[in-house]
């Protein structure tokens, strides 16, 4: 889990975080005492739809701007330690 | 039954090549799918980025209303149900995705559940056709500019958030050469509809290919494996050849094939493994908070339908049948890939003959384009000149040469022709050979006048002569077949 | 320190400063000598930003002496949680990950702001990328209640409820997404509201968890909170869940109506269970008086689901942010820890860069999202959602607003519960129902506990409900404050 969301714990805070976890998730199972057997999800507190966006060309940030946040640059881009696999 | 839809195993034995593609289609926008910044190929790098593609804290995407009408069109083409969906975020770490993570559309995508009509007249399933934003560009640097062995990339972000549609076929395809087929006439649907400039090679269209073999006669699909990186047509074909016989390979040894992600290798000719189903990526889809409900109903969706341009398969249908030729026959299939069935159309409206059309066409333009490019022929220049050829006043043979001169140069064919030197014959000249040639050979005209009709060729021979080839030769048959009474 | 550091509300620094009573250098001056006097102590802020409120401020005196109106806010200085985006000046979020980057753009609400006429005195202290009820979860070190500088402020706007509450500013904005602008409201004796969801534009607000955020003001008055709203409220393009104008009601369009003839219903589940302090509920229950003693009519309602919201809440939110946070990476922005390859980077940056709080809820999202979870933790956690909103419909068809305690108990010692996790979680349980609906609710100071400290009542309205909300939090305002002894 750790690794899929690109974090390294160490065993202390694994250790840890795996009992708090627990705990969070044994709290949560108070959920099961409810009957949501067809209830829909909600996933937005309002039903909107099809909010939608003319296609006119807006301004885009001045590059120096952007790169002069950047950790690192090389020829206009921003540069990465290598890449050992193909995106999944 | 082409033989690349198999590949021969080793006892003999035929398995079938079954093919799924995946093609990623570039949206011909002004703008991103989700900001403001231009939609453009071959830009100085990042200077097509803000907050919003860039994935700066804070910042939220927004629809673009022609992405989506794209979109409509290139499901509505598909014989799609365009659905009301939703957009999911597709949660995985890789730096030419500004955010970390892609928004897509997942279990409810715009489009889904469709069908397209090769030149063979076959059907393939489209499973989907859904919406979804491209990632930046990566370089990579030392190692020969591949990804292994580089010593470090770099990234630009100018392609972050262009707007693609994902098409899944069924895995409805058979070997190498179909499923070029299939990219070819989904390439001509895609540019039909207005939605991509079908440019494979800036990109504009991307094909991933899922391959799996099975003996002939089994029902059940064989292990899949994935094949990325197929930059051309020629990669797909060749990428097919090899990993289908490479999984024929591991069955008769005994193995199993592993359901895996294969790179493409253009330079070795080679897939390689890129990761296993077991190493498969979690992907933690979740409907996108930051977006609402696409619900384009029916009134949009009609007007898409009622406006949409013909579509490579009702063209070649029409063709068929203005010609009297089968739909899925070659000419067919070319004079439409070309955008040459207009043509024909316009000959079938000005009633002249379709069939000799289409024939021109298919033969002689086809092969002339396929080596100058693009024509400036007319449609009432190409009617006339089938006309002429059709009612005798030029020899197959001068209709073909005016017809040369014509795709190249444009022009009257009338007087293409008199500059070649193919002075109409008229009825009454060709009358006066005929009568020339009769007088020359009385002893022949002796035998053909009693019937015997094996002389017939004889005479057409010394009209040609007599005529330099400029006589219509079936009017001369004519003429000798009157003058015996 | 106490709530004697209070400023003038911000409606009549604004009267005074349009009518050139006041100027606006004069009014921040006076603001900025008050935090160079006490922010040693209370840390409300990561960040001051002087010159540029003078040059703000200079600016709105220059527009009054050319006769212009420099809008309904002229004058006033406002603080911002470290997470909305201000062009040119860094952006936190109290996070190391973020140290040293700089937006190129102003969120949304600060535009309309800078419109309004408003002064940014500074970017205040908050917990880590918004996750947490006490702002110790800060890079940058905690701040302190000044009521009580043992105590916490709340959070996880903390250093906004701080600001006002020590007279930094008579405004500050924060964001809710399970509490975070009442509770520390309710523990720093100021007034907090968190619009509806969509209300305010959220462009520009870093995203802890998206379907839940919320900007909204902190003020000392609740006439202030309506003003602040109607200025940062209203639909925004850039925010696609920003609701339409159409049938919107101006904030402060109820205020001075009086409760008489509402429906008041107390959330029964709320109001005195789940380990809300006695003194807590004491006072929930006064504040009921009042509102029946102005007129209203009060009753005790039932709303099943509220209790499943802490529930619901720790699946939703903290997947939401999992996928949030992604995108400190390294590559383009802020921190980045070198490695051998871009994976080492990534983990070497995230694991360098995030606080243990944020790694937590990372990790416990990642986890609701993995596969084979989904449907058992985010997907239910969904339907809840669903049933807290059908519950809520359900009490709104009786009742005009409904009533509760914002905070268990008053404000917590420093260090009282940053070991236990699920003990801060415990904090948002009166909140977090609110955020799942998407419903407005605002904390309103009223009296104190058993230690002196302030306690805050919860106002909920339905959504949409803003006008009604701060009319019946209006009366509970002028309720302490005519009844000072009685109101303890
Ligand atoms: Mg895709
Ligand atoms: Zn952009």
């Amino acid at each position: 889990m750790a690794r899929l969301a690109r974090l390294s714990l160490t065993d202390d805070e694994l250790h840890q975080y795996t009992s708090q976890l627990a705990g969070v998730l044994e709290h949560a199972a108070d959920i099961e005492a409810l009957d949501i057997e067809g209830v829909p999800p909600t996933a937005h507190p309002f039903p909107l739809v099809n909010v939608l966006r003319d296609d006119v060309v807006a301004a885009s940030l001045d590059r120096a701007e952007v790169l002069g946040q950047a950790p690192d640059v090389d020829q206009d881009r921003f540069r990465i330690p290598r890449i050992l696999g193909e995106a999944p | 039954m082409s033989q690349s839809t198999y590949v021969t195993g080793a006892d003999g034995a035929l398995w079938e090549i079954v093919i799924g593609l995946e093609v990623h289609c570039e949206l011909r926008t002004e703008t991103k799918l989700f900001c403001g910044c231009r939609n453009a190929f071959g830009e100085e790098p990042n200077t097509n980025v803000c907050p919003v593609c860039l994935g700066l804290p804070g910042s939220l995407p927004v629809l673009n209303r022609q992405a989506v009408e794209y979109a409509i069109r290139i499901g509505t083409a598909l014989h799609c149900q365009v659905q009301r969906s939703i957009f999911h975020r597709k949660n995985y770490f890789y730096p030419d995705m500004p955010k970390d993570f892609q928004i897509s559309q997942y279990d409810i995508p715009l489009n889904a559940d469709g069908w397209l009509e090769l030149p063979s007249a076959k059907r393939v399933g489209i499973v989907r056709a859904h919406m979804e934003e491209d990632t930046g560009k990566t370089t990579h640097l030392g190692g020969g500019g591949r990804i292994h062995g580089a010593a470090h990339s770099l990234v630009d972000y100018n392609r972050a958030g262009v707007p693609l549609v994902e098409i899944v076929s069924a895995p409805d395809l058979r070997g190498a050469e179909e499923a070029r087929d299939y990219v070819d006439e989904l390439r001509a649907i895609l540019v039909a509809t207005g939605a991509s400039d079908g440019k494979m090679e800036e990109g504009s269209l991307r094909v991933d290919c899922n391959v799996s073999v099975r003996r002939q006669g089994d029902t059940e699909l064989g292990t899949r494996c994935e094949i990325k990186n197929l930059n051309s047509l020629r990669s797909l074909g060749r990428a097919i050849a090899y990993e289908s016989a490479r999984q024929v390979e591991v069955i008769e040894a005994g193995g199993k094939v592993a359901q895996q992600t294969r790179g493409w290798d253009e330079a070795d000719g080679r897939t390689h493994s890129m990761r296993s189903k077991e190493e498969a990526y979690d992907y933690r889809y979740f409907p996108e908070p930051d977006l609402v409900t696409l619900d384009p109903g029916e009134e949009w969706v009609q007007n898409v339908r009622s406006s949409l341009a013909v579509m490579p398969a009702e063209r070649r249908r029409r063709v068929a049948e203005a010609a009297g030729a089968p739909v899925s026959s070659e000419p067919v299939a070319t004079v439409v890939r070309l955008d040459l069935d207009g043509l024909v159309v316009a000959a079938v409206a000005a009633q002249v003959d379709a069939a000799l059309a289409l024939r021109r066409l298919a033969n002689e333009v086809a092969g002339q384009l396929a080596e100058t490019g693009p024509t400036d022929m007319g449609p009432d220049a190409f009617v006339r000149l089938v006309k002429m050829e059709q009612d005798g006043e030029l020899t197959s043979a001068q209709a073909r040469t005016v017809l040369k001169v014509l795709v190249s140069e444009g022009g009257d064919p009338k007087a293409i022709a008199s500059g070649l030197g193919f002075e109409a014959m008229a009825a009454g000249a060709l009358s006066g050979v005929v009568d020339d040639v009769v007088a020359a050979n009385p002893k022949e005209w002796e035998r053909y006048a009693g019937g015997d009709d094996k002389l017939t060729g004889f005479f057409i021979g010394k009209i040609k002569a007599a005529t330099g080839g400029n006589a219509d030769l079936r009017a001369a048959t004519e003429l000798l077949r009157q003058r015996r009474g | 320190m106490s709530a004697e550091a209070r400023t003038t509300p911000a409606t009549a620094l604004a009267a005074d400063v349009r009518a050139g009573r006041r100027s606006a250098v004069e009014v921040l001056e006076e603001h900025l000598a008050r935090i160079a006097t006490t922010e040693g102590d209370v840390h409300a802020f990561n960040l001051v930003t002087e010159a540029h409120a003078r040059a703000q401020a200079a600016a709105v005196d220059g527009a009054v002496s050319e006769g212009r109106d420099p809008g309904p806010l002229a004058g006033v200085p406002v603080a911002l949680k470290d997470l909305i985006c201000t062009r040119g000046v860094p952006t936190t979020c109290s996070s190391r990950i973020l140290e040293g980057w700089t937006p190129p753009y102003d969120a949304t609400v600060v535009t309309r702001l800078a419109a309004a006429g408003a002064v940014f005195v500074g970017k205040t202290n908050m917990d880590e990328f918004a996750m947490g009820s006490s702002t110790e979860h800060s890079a940058f070190g905690p701040t302190r209640n000044p009521h009580d500088l043992s105590r916490v402020p709340g959070g996880s706007s903390g250093g906004s409820a701080a600001a006002v509450a020590a007279g930094y500013a008579p405004v500050s904005l924060g964001s809710d997404t399970g509490g975070s602008i009442r509770q520390p409201a309710a523990l720093c004796g100021v007034v907090g509201a968190k619009p509806t969801y969509g209300l305010v534009s959220r462009y520009g607000l870093v995203a802890f968890a998206s379907s839940l955020d919320q900007i909204g003001p902190f003020t000392t008055t609740v006439a202030d909170a309506a003003l602040v709203l109607d200025v940062i409220g209203g639909h925004d393009p850039r925010d696609s869940t920003s609701l339409p104008d159409t049938a919107r009601e101006k904030a402060a369009s109820r205020l001075g109506r009086g409760v008489e003839g509402l429906r008041v219903g107390v959330i029964s589940e709320l109001a005195g269970a789940q380990g809300i302090a006695t003194d807590v509920a004491a006072r929930v229950r006064h504040a009921a008086d009042a509102l029946a003693g102005a007129g209203a009519k009060v009753e005790e309602v039932s709303v099943t689901s509220v209790v499943y919201g802490l529930s619901a809440y720790y699946m939703i939110a903290p997947a939401e942010a999992s996928s949030n946070l992604a995108r400190y990476d390294g590559v383009r922005y802020g921190l980045r820890v070198p490695g051998e390859d871009i994976t080492d980077m990534y983990i070497a940056t995230r694991s360098a860069g995030f606080g243990p709080e944020v790694k937590r809820r990372i990790m416990l999202g990642t986890y609701a999202l993995s596969a084979g979870y989904y449907d058992a933790y985010y997907g239910k956690a969904q339907k809840v959602r669903t049933l807290i909103i059908q519950d809520f419909e359900e009490a709104y068809r009786s009742y005009d607003v409904l009533l509760s305690p914002t905070s268990p108990t008053t404000a917590f010692e420093l260090g009282a519960k940053t070991s236990d996790p699920l003990t801060m979680y415990l904090n948002d349980v009166c909140t977090i129902p609110s955020n799942l609906a998407g419903h407005p609710a605002v904390s309103v100071p009223f009296g104190t506990g058993d230690d002196g400290l302030p306690v805050g009542v919860q106002v909920l309205a339905p959504a949409l409900g803003e006008p009604v909300m701060f009319q019946v939090a209006e009366v509970l305002e002028a309720a302490v404050a005519g009844a000072p002894g009685g109101a303890k």
